[in-house]
């Protein structure tokens, strides 16, 4: 648990800019590897993401940098300090967003806040100028004494998101941020997360929505099993793994596959799914054109620009969302 | 500097959600009470003066009201610290939040034990004036009653948290009712040690509600020996052992 630098793994040095390295990061559970030796890098400023299905490590990844989860193996730095050694140090400058919305039930919206803020050395004064900031910020002063309870899902993902900030951290922890919300919470809350990443402070975020991770991340990892299937930002990975444009072609049929051999050839490339083909093209009109060419006569087509959803689709053949 | 006393906070956070269910409190000094009246009283109607283990004849229920002031001792802290404990650490997941700030899981034990310590405190306080006001106090070594029962508190506190961690689900409370319920009836509560065969005798002494009853007995009946020292520091090697474990567990459990 207690791992200490080995003279063999020594990190390059931190420069000013690193905010985290992890060097083969490993984290098992018994027998079942969740994390499996991954390299990452992400910096001051920045907003970086961890894409990828569930249970491809996320979370495990996630939980290891909030420095309440011990490395199993490998290096990991967190504002150049080992949480194995400086925990307490490390989580004092972070906000952890967590999964759930580990909110306190029997305090008020208020109170939740006051007293995680008392946990970070903040005094009681402090806490209180805080919190009401912070409320203002998640748009929840008028419930400012409400039980926590009758909060709705985004009320909710709001406040845990204000308690994460009480300290003023340098780096934001948001794991799953927008999961379970309606489309308008998603709006308000990536607003809320466009305004913390202006004032400097430094986002990891994992998701698995695509739109989610190509509105909020400047780069990202893909993950899939605990490894690192790609790197890079939304664009570089559309554009080095998938085509600008994809033709969602559909029939009236349960099957796709059969349909699959008359396609052959239009677009670069074909992924075929349970419920419809993909036609990977740079310009899906001309691949539409092409197939009402040959004499095809599909239930529908759509045509759209290439997302995450397609890369992730290229470097693991499933789709993300399961 | 990060991270000082931090089970300050844990003991707000009780606090503050406390505030809200007060009515609560009602519940945890009333059954020593009721057993006050209906055993010490009732009972006491019908048995003649006793004779304590030290060789002190007292009426039955200035004898069996220093245990139910250590029972109320031991209640208060065990509601906290099993049942309540339980509800925090596995489905509130309190602790996964704190443990999220520089809190370690000792200021997690240590904040719980000591609320409790309040909580129970209380009881006992409570507890000890009615014991006053009805005349079953004897001595002024009573002043040291009510720290009496803190150590008592501390014991169980420590040990019940320790216990509770290794539980799944709400079933085993069982095992806390299997464990509470004899040490209630055997530990020298109703009846001296006296009574039963040595072999037995040996068995009650290990029960820490048997030492929690000698010392309350011992100060309220002005009978105070050495023996009631011994009798502390099993309470506070309990305790601290307790705490100790409960840390760890605390540890184990959810920095995974």
């Amino acid at each position: 648990m207690c791992r200490r630098r080995s003279p063999a793994l020594t990190l390059p040095t931190v420069t000013d800019d690193l905010l985290l390295t992890a060097r083969d990061l490993t984290k098992k559970f018994g027998d079942f590897t969740a994390v499996d030796s991954i390299d990452v890098e992400v910096r001051k400023g920045e907003a970086f993401g961890f894409l990828g299905p569930n249970g491809a490590g996320k979370s495990s990844t996630m939980r290891m940098i909030a420095s309440v989860s011990p490395v199993t193996s490998g290096e990991l730095r967190i504002f150049g300090l080992d949480p194995a050694v400086d925990g307490q140090q490390i989580r004092a400058r972070i906000g952890n967003c967590p999964q759930k919305d580990l909110l306190d039930e029997e305090l008020s919206v208020e109170e939740n806040l006051w007293v995680y803020g008392r946990f970070f050395g903040l005094s009681r004064a402090e806490v209180r100028q805080r919190a009401s900031e912070l409320l203002e910020f998640a748009q929840l002063s008028e419930r400012h004494a409400d039980k926590v309870e009758h909060l709705s899902g985004g009320m909710k993902r709001r406040l845990v998101i204000a308690r994460s900030l009480i300290n003023n951290p340098e780096l934001l922890l948001l794991d799953e941020p927008t999961t379970g919300l309606d489309p308008q919470a998603r709006h308000v809350l990536w607003d809320r997360l466009f305004r913390l990443k202006r004032q400097g402070v430094t986002l990891i975020i994992t998701t698995h929505y695509m739109d989610e991770a190509e509105q909020l991340c400047d780069r990202l990892v893909v993950m899939d099993k605990g490894r690192i299937a790609a790197e890079g930002s939304p664009r570089d990975l559309i554009d080095r793994y998938s085509t600008r444009e994809v033709v969602e072609v559909r029939f009236d049929t349960d099957e796709h596959a059969p349909h699959a051999a008359p396609l052959e050839g239009i677009g670069e490339r074909m992924e075929v799914l349970p419920d419809r083909i993909l036609l990977y093209a740079d310009n899906g009109d001309a691949a539409t054109a092409a197939i009402a060419q040959r004499g095809i006569h599909p239930l529908s087509t759509l045509v759209r620009r290439s997302t995450l959803e397609d890369v992730f689709l290229h470097l693991t053949g499933r789709t993300l969302v399961d | 500097m990060v991270g000082y006393a931090l089970w300050r906070f844990v003991l707000l956070r009780d606090v503050l959600a406390f505030r809200r269910m007060w009515w609560l409190f009602a519940s945890g000094f009333a059954e020593p009470v009721f057993y006050l009246f209906s055993i010490g009283i009732g009972l006491g109607a019908l048995v003649q003066d006793v004779t304590t283990d030290h060789g002190l004849v007292v009426s039955y229920a200035a004898f069996v009201a220093p245990a139910m002031l250590a029972t109320s001792a031991m209640n208060g802290s065990i509601a906290d610290t099993t049942y309540n404990f339980f509800a925090k650490l596995k489905f509130s997941k309190t602790y996964d939040t704190m443990l999220a700030t520089p809190a370690r899981p000792w200021d997690v034990a240590i904040g719980e034990i000591l609320w409790s310590l309040i909580r129970g405190g209380i009881y006992s306080a409570i507890f000890f004036f009615v014991a006053l006001a009805m005349g079953f106090v004897r001595s002024w070594w009573a002043i040291l009653a009510i720290p009496a029962c803190l150590l008592i508190g501390a014991a169980f506190a420590g040990v019940g948290m320790w216990a509770t961690t290794y539980m799944t689900s709400w079933k085993h409370f069982e095992f806390v009712t299997l464990a509470i319920q004899p040490m209630f009836l055997f530990s020298a509560t109703f009846f001296p040690l006296a009574v039963y065969p040595e072999a037995l005798q040996w068995l009650v002494k290990l029960m820490p509600l048997y030492h929690g009853v000698e010392i309350q007995r011992g100060l309220m009946l002005g009978d105070v020996h050495w023996g009631l020292l011994g009798s502390s520091f099993y309470l506070l090697a309990l305790a601290a052992v307790g705490l100790w474990g409960a840390s760890r567990r605390i540890s184990t459990l959810l920095l995974t």
